[in-house]
């Protein structure tokens, strides 16, 4: 069994045995993690160039220790210290660094589809790392992962996703895993950040938080994303935390053991209240935890390929 | 038994015919020349393989066993019962997945699952008996012996298999083994586990040609 892709370019492209995949082979890399030397030799004498073309931390340190973990080499390249500064634009940036044979790109980009531009001029393997507000495929897969190990089988699951529905593309991989998967989903949010034709992405969609919140055993929660508003999509932030923001009192609607989960970075006292955050009940250290392991197995399993099978 | 690469080298000039198999075959898609152990023989080459391993290690207080994944995991466990049984001593069990170390992983090839490995006890000073159920090229072992380095520094580290058939391409050799087999490179050794496969058993079949 390998993926059909050499590239990971959103969960769009994989089928259930492929994501299912990817989690058993994740499950058995978080091991290395653990241990006193945290390396195997796997992936020696490949490169990981990581191309972030937006601010992260969690994602671009995942990805690195990722493949160092595996023993390969990784670059990286952040537009505030390379050539995109000089205007270089993103094909003429990708075809020199192509240049110098790396094996995988890494790519984050604030534009929709920038990654499978990418795959189509490289020879490279392309990992998906957030293009835009469509998709980002590993971050779907390390939340899938942790539910799968704190709440075991996906498709028994009733999963709220809250907040800003319209910039994430956290929710859109992980409405398109979960589904695959065949978990229950539910999204709330402003109906200004609700886009259209949500509901045909087999998911329930309200403008009312405790509705999606009944009953659920994982509620997810978003990040609001005011560097991709272009307007006022709400009067105040306030006025959001007070009709969106997570509390105690709303976490009540929820099963007794559900689980907290938020992609990060967190606005606190906005999405969810401090102590929410940092209860018993809340898993977003495991997400960050997992997603070196999700990302060491997409590494590993986009190693063996076919390069027949890309997506097109 | 630094002698029985040696005797298998000897033995594997000519590829042996084995025609004096008689029993049911189990396996209608392979065609299989022998049997070469059943349960009581396979019982008897465990027990003398933990008594072997108590003879030469003097202390059983430092053993620790490992199996490699996937028929080296219940052998292990089958080889550690018969040891505590003996000395009345509890053996460490873990198990080693040797995917991660492998030499043939590149772009085109399609890629073994990888399973976890589970070694929830230091190695470091140690004596490690690492368990495989088939020695064949030696590239399994290999894998095992670097993943173990990064796990710790053992005292030793000490090969034990249960089938022996020969053909290595490293310079590796085990110190305990069930049965050597001499075979042809062609031919197929299949162990049958109770543990995996609901039965023990050895059989010999030939390969795909």
């Amino acid at each position: 069994m390998q993926l059909k892709s050499r590239h990971l370019l959103g969960i769009e492209h994989l089928d259930k045995a492929e994501i299912e995949l990817i989690l058993d082979t994740a499950a058995s890399f978080k091991e290395v993690s653990t241990r006193e030397i945290k390396k195997v030799p796997t992936l020696r004498g490949k490169t990981v160039v990581t191309l972030f073309y937006e601010v992260s931390t969690r994602t671009r340190t995942s990805f690195e220790l990722a493949a160092k973990r595996l023993s390969a080499d990784t670059v990286s390249i952040s537009t505030s210290t390379s050539s995109v500064q000089k205007g270089e634009t993103l094909v003429d940036t990708v075809r020199n660094l192509e240049a110098m044979k790396p094996d995988y790109f890494v790519v984050r980009h604030s534009c929709s589809g920038a990654a499978l531009m990418i795959s189509r001029i490289s020879q490279a393997s392309i990992v998906n790392a957030g293009d835009g507000s469509h998709e980002h495929p590993t971050q779907a897969l390390l939340d899938a992962f942790t539910m799968r190990e704190r709440k075991g089988d996906i498709s028994k699951l009733r999963v709220a996703i809250i907040g800003d529905i319209r910039h994430s593309r956290v929710v859109r991989s992980n409405i398109l895993l979960l589904r695959k998967l065949g978990a229950d989903v539910h999204i709330a949010g402003p109906a200004t950040l609700l886009p259209p034709g949500m509901d045909r992405l087999g998911v329930t969609v309200t403008s009312d938080i405790g509705v999606a919140i009944r009953n659920a055993d994982v509620v997810m929660m978003l990040r609001i994303q005011q560097e991709r508003m272009d307007k006022s999509f709400f009067p105040s932030l306030r006025e959001f935390a007070m009709y969106y923001g997570l509390t105690r009192e709303r976490m009540r609607l929820a099963k007794s053991d559900a689980i907290i989960m938020h992609p990060g970075p967190i606005n606190r006292g906005v999405e969810i209240d401090h102590e929410l955050a940092d209860c018993d009940r809340s898993v977003i250290l495991d997400q960050t935890e997992n997603g070196v392991a999700v990302r060491m197995a997409v590494l590993y399993l986009l190693a063996g390929g076919n390069p027949a099978g890309e997506a097109s | 038994m630094a002698t029985s690469a040696e005797t298998i080298r000897r033995i594997n000039t000519d590829a042996p015919v084995l025609t004096f198999f008689q029993g049911p075959n189990i396996l209608p898609h392979v065609k299989i020349k022998a049997r070469i152990m059943d349960k009581k023989k396979m019982e008897r080459a465990i027990a003398r393989i933990g008594q072997e391993i108590l003879e030469r290690n003097k202390s059983a207080e430092d053993l620790v066993l490992i199996g490699i994944r996937s028929r080296g995991v219940p052998l292990a466990e089958r080889i550690a019962a018969a040891i505590e049984e003996a000395e009345s001593v509890k053996v460490p069990r873990g198990s080693l997945d040797i995917t991660m170390y492998r030499d043939d992983i590149h772009a085109g090839s399609s890629h073994p699952q990888v399973h976890k490995t589970d070694i929830p006890f230091p190695i470091n000073e140690k004596d490690v008996i690492l368990i495989d159920d088939v020695l064949f090229t030696g590239r399994t072992i290999r894998a095992a012996l670097d993943s173990l380095i990064d796990f710790g520094r053992p005292r030793t580290i000490q090969l034990a298999v249960l089938i022996d058939r020969g053909h290595r391409e490293l310079p590796i050799r085990a110190d305990y083994v069930g049965k050597i087999l001499p075979t042809s490179r062609k031919e197929i050794v299949h162990v049958h586990l109770h543990e995996t496969d609901g039965h023990d058993e050895v059989l010999i079949a030939e390969g795909e040609s």
